[in-house]
């Protein structure tokens, strides 16, 4: 539904590829759903797919039950981080509806070496 | 229907009240300057709301009849309704989210995975950060996790 976040992403994605940033989105969608999405929307970055909830549970984002039929599913989030793994950047939305902008991520980009 | 006393006023109150809560989810949401604070939806209820007002204060003079008091009434609890309905999924349900107070925090290392890629390939973290954009090694990666397509 609300996937303005990742329009966004798309659109400025030459502006992060000229400060050597590579986004990419993380969900629970199969590779088959997010392949689909991708190619209706015309999303060219990186998706991946994490349907068991491996990765999502390890960076502590499981939203139980929110999915359809009660999955448990991501809940937003957006971390920017560096070579060497360190997290330099963080954004844990307290709305739903508030999301990050890529101005601001590009601003934050900009500071990493 | 006697279109001079018909109570415009309040079927179009009601009814931009619910463009109003639409048009949040189907346009505005789209634009991270209407999206972020719905000022524009909050705008639309207002001007909603001031016909309901309008709307009930013809119904209710006098010459007017029982009926179009009961309906104007009732319509316009209606559109109370859906600007209620409308501040209750953004400034409440929206903020029903998980704390997270166990996701990696600026300085700490973010944990590595490997997931599939659209390609059915499996990718992991140390890959993407290492993975050359444009022939220059990367300065960064932007995790962006998302609730899924549907």
């Amino acid at each position: 539904m609300c996937n303005s976040e990742l329009r966004s992403i798309e659109k400025r994605l030459a502006d992060f590829s000229a400060v050597g940033i590579r986004p990419v989105a993380i969900s629970v969608d199969t590779p088959e759903v997010s392949r689909e999405f991708t190619q209706k929307v015309g999303y060219t970055f990186t998706f991946l797919s994490d349907p068991n909830v491996e990765a999502i549970r390890r960076y502590d984002l499981v939203h139980s039950g929110a999915g359809e039929n009660g999955h448990d599913i991501a809940r937003p989030a957006e971390f920017l981080v560096d070579p060497s793994g360190v997290v330099r950047w963080v954004n844990l939305t307290e709305n739903y509806w508030v999301r990050a902008h890529p101005e601001q991520m590009l601003e934050v980009a900009k500071t990493l070496k | 229907m006697n279109i001079k006393r018909f109570n415009w006023q309040t079927w179009a109150g009601f009814l931009l009240s619910i463009f109003a809560f639409l048009s949040y989810f189907f346009i505005f949401v789209w634009f991270p300057i209407t999206r972020d604070f719905p000022w524009a939806n909050l705008l639309l209820f207002v001007c909603a709301i001031a016909l309901l007002l309008f709307g009930l204060r013809r119904a209710f003079a006098k010459e007017r009849s029982l009926r179009s008091k009961i309906t104007a009434s009732i319509v316009s609890t209606l559109g109370v309704l859906v600007c209620a309905m409308f501040l209750f999924s953004y400034f409440v349900a929206g903020r029903w989210l998980p704390e997270s107070r166990g996701a990696p925090q600026v300085g700490q290392k973010a944990p590595d995975f490997t997931l599939t890629d659209t390609k059915n390939k499996q990718v992991s973290l140390a890959e993407l950060l290492s993975a050359p954009i444009n022939g220059q090694a990367p300065k960064g990666v932007l995790l962006v996790f998302y609730r899924g397509y549907w």
